[in-house]
């Protein structure tokens, strides 16, 4: 009853500082809070990450041979999952940055746990170019220092600017993610029971005491770094991209990469966003906090990117064609339109180009099954979109005496599952011990949403209207 | 139990801890900067055990034997060479007879097996190396493999890292007019040939009379030309030889 009425709003029910601490906090201070599902997925995410471990295992011990890479595909499913990924990356930083400098008091409750994924897909993209290295114990080479090899590395090369840009990226989310986490971490200290868990909280809060200093330093620090994250959310896809635009491969070279990335990124990251939110609201019951509103804007944001996605497929078609190259207009009619892999090119514009197109439907952007349902194709289709871009093109190049057929290998496989499976551990255990929602923050939204009215904890809940 | 889970005292734990967190990166990464350069990896000027007592000093310096008689192959091969026991028998079968020190050298010509002499200068399989060229080039022994004529028990002159291959290699101009004096009082001898005529200067001259590259080179302490005047001499041999410095320093010289 109440659903329908306060549907629009990013609280609802009846709501006061301590409902908040309690719905967020007890998902880390009470472990009866998580029921077996939570265990169960934790084995998948574990056995996930045995299987990524023995894969690298494997691939050290036998070398890249193991990959289903080839000459000329000497990029396959390793840089495919790569900038999937990172792409997947991209939705936190966008939530946590540029919504928090547009003053977007949307990003508040989904903003943590998006911060939490971009930190974990990124670590799951970093593996691969570090084992695509070949020799992952001389990967400190990728780095310029002044060495025994009186080598630098080479700066123009794209390469090495995406060293620098997901390095940095890295970095600055985690750093981001931790300063945010501070005064949630005081929280928790204060109201845990158990003494383990009030002393690593204390740890972690470093002293926090909500004093006007604290909340005064932690504002400064919070925005710096989100301007300095602003950027990196254009620029970290960007770079990604000119990985391709910048070298002469028929379908990799073309201006419109840059932004159509970017695109694509926020597009996958808020799919893997809403994938991971809507089981998450349900099971923990945090529908008053992740309310259909976000979804509904999350939706529109899926919506908005997706057709600049699509606006991206089109431009691929036309400049094969306007371009006058053949070899650009042989891969798009011989390898996209038609061949062995057509079909992955058609199942792309399906899952990216048409099922997003139902969010133009009021009721199917709050609508749990679509909203998981096109989640999961726009998924399956950006990692669609890499393999169109990165294997197919190399396979049909410039000499038709080397065009060679890619095939993924059983390792290329299980390192994929093998990611999906380590990212999922970290997702299941971040659920458990770290607030997956930002509790201040949404306290914040609260007291702004309650008319600026002065309200103490213990007060009588005051229904949100 | 209230917020305060620790004492006032953390604030300094935290202090040390922001600092440790600053520094300690710092420290290690110099640290390993220095040990990867330090002789504990580079072996440089550290001797060698080897299963007889070999002095470079003694045959090259004082009995004044020319490196070649030994390293046959250094003029024409990748390889120097290492001298079979009949090289060394052909003079101990004569004299130091007796000698307990040449017992493995008189064991290995009856046995018929080769000495197993401990490898002093060694470089990855990755790395294609050719001493021909160098000498052909006119690098002086000494400038690569240090003062060997000093050495009582051989040791590494010089890193063998590719930063320091890399000093001649992109700059052959500076290592190349060290003979220039030499050249001039032997002026029908080819660089291949100056750098062996170096060591007889050097035994005629003693080190209190050379040139300043040359004292240097004797030293192990040459590190190529500084003089504007030398550098362009070395440009002029460049361009003599035919050497194509633009390409000397490219991958594929060293790691085909």
């Amino acid at each position: 009853m109440a659903d329908s009425r306060i549907n629009d709003l990013l609280i609802t029910g009846d709501q006061n500082y301590a409902t908040i601490d309690h719905s967020v906090g007890r998902l880390v201070l009470d472990s009866k809070a998580h029921s077996i599902a939570w265990f169960k997925w934790l084995i998948v995410g574990v056995m996930g990450s045995g299987l990524l471990m023995v894969s690298i295992a494997w691939l050290i011990f036998q070398g890249t041979g193991t990959w289903g890479n080839n000459i000329p595909a000497a990029w396959g499913f390793d840089i495919v999952n790569f900038v999937w990924w990172i792409g997947i990356g991209h939705a936190g930083t966008l939530i946590s940055a540029i919504l928090l400098l547009l003053r977007q008091q949307w990003r508040n409750s989904i903003n943590r746990f998006s911060e939490a994924m971009t930190i974990f897909a990124v670590m799951c993209a970093g593996l691969y170019p570090l084992l695509h290295t070949g020799r992952p114990w001389n990967d400190y080479w990728l780095f310029p220092y002044p060495n025994i090899l009186g080598m630098w590395p080479q700066f123009r090369s794209p390469l090495l600017w995406d060293v620098f840009a997901v390095s940095t990226y890295f970095s600055v989310s985690l750093v981001f993610w931790f300063v945010g986490l501070v005064p949630d971490f005081a929280t928790l200290r204060d109201k845990a029971t158990n003494r383990y868990a009030k002393l690593i909280f204390a740890l972690l809060a470093m002293g926090w005491r909500g004093s006007a200093k604290h909340w005064h330093r932690y504002e400064q620090m919070y925005y710096i770094l989100a301007g300095i994250s602003a950027p990196l959310v254009l620029s970290v896809h960007s770079i990604v991209s000119f990985d391709f635009a910048i070298s002469i491969v028929p379908g990799w070279n073309v201006t419109v990469f840059p932004p159509y990335f970017v695109a694509g990124a926020v597009f996958a990251g808020f799919a893997m966003v809403i994938i991971w939110g809507i089981p998450l609201r349900k099971y923990y019951k945090l529908e008053h906090l992740i309310t259909n509103r976000h979804m509904d804007w999350m939706a529109k944001i899926l919506l908005a990117t997706g057709l600049i996605v699509f606006y991206g497929y089109f431009l691929e078609v036309f400049y094969s064609w306007y371009s006058g190259n053949s070899y650009e207009f042989k891969l798009l009619m011989k390898t996209r339109f038609d061949g062995m892999y057509a079909k992955f090119y058609w199942a792309l514009i399906f899952c990216n180009g048409l099922c997003p197109q139902i969010f133009w439907w009021n009721k199917a952007r709050t609508s749990t099954f679509w909203l998981i349902f096109v989640s999961i194709m726009v998924s399956i289709g950006m990692w669609l979109e890499r393999f169109v871009i990165i294997p197919m093109s190399l396979t049909n190049n410039y000499l038709p005496s080397s065009d060679k057929p890619y095939y993924p290998s059983f390792w290329d496989l299980a390192m994929f599952a093998g990611t999906l499976g380590f990212f999922t551990m970290l997702m299941i255990l971040f659920i458990r011990f770290l607030p997956t929602i930002n509790i201040f923050e949404v306290k914040d939204l609260l007291f702004k949403m309650k008319g600026k009215k002065e309200f103490v904890e213990g007060q009588e809940p005051v229904e949100v209207a | 139990m209230g917020s305060q889970v620790f004492k006032p005292n953390a604030n300094s734990i935290a202090h040390m801890a922001i600092i440790g967190i600053a520094v300690g990166p710092l420290t290690i990464g110099l640290a390993l900067a220095a040990l990867s350069r330090s002789p504990a990896n580079t072996k440089v000027n550290i001797a060698k055990n080897q299963p007889v007592p070999f002095s470079h000093q003694h045959h090259n310096w004082e009995l004044g034997i020319d490196c070649r008689y030994c390293h046959t192959s250094v003029e024409k091969s990748s390889f120097a060479g290492i001298p079979s026991t009949e090289t060394c028998m052909s003079c101990h079968s004569q004299i130091w007879t007796n000698s307990p020190l040449l017992e493995p050298v008189r064991q290995s010509y009856e046995t018929n097996t080769p000495i197993k002499w401990n490898k002093v200068n060694k470089l990855p399989d990755f790395v294609y190396f050719n001493h021909s060229i160098h000498i052909n080039r006119g690098l002086q022994c000494n400038i690569c493999h240090g003062s060997m004529q000093d050495e009582h028990i051989t040791m590494k002159g010089n890193s063998f890292q590719m930063a320091w291959c890399l000093q001649c290699h992109r700059a052959p101009e500076r290592y190349l007019a060290w003979n220039k004096d030499l050249k001039k009082e032997y002026p029908g001898l080819t660089p291949r040939e100056l750098v062996f005529k170096y060591y007889w200067k050097l035994q005629k001259e003693g080190k209190g009379n050379l040139s300043q590259s040359e004292t240097q080179i004797a030293n192990n302490t040459y590190n190529g030309e500084e003089s504007p005047k030398d550098v362009e001499d070395g440009k002029a041999i460049i361009k003599e030889l035919g050497i194509k410095p633009q390409q000397l320093a490219d991958c594929t010289v060293c790691h085909r």
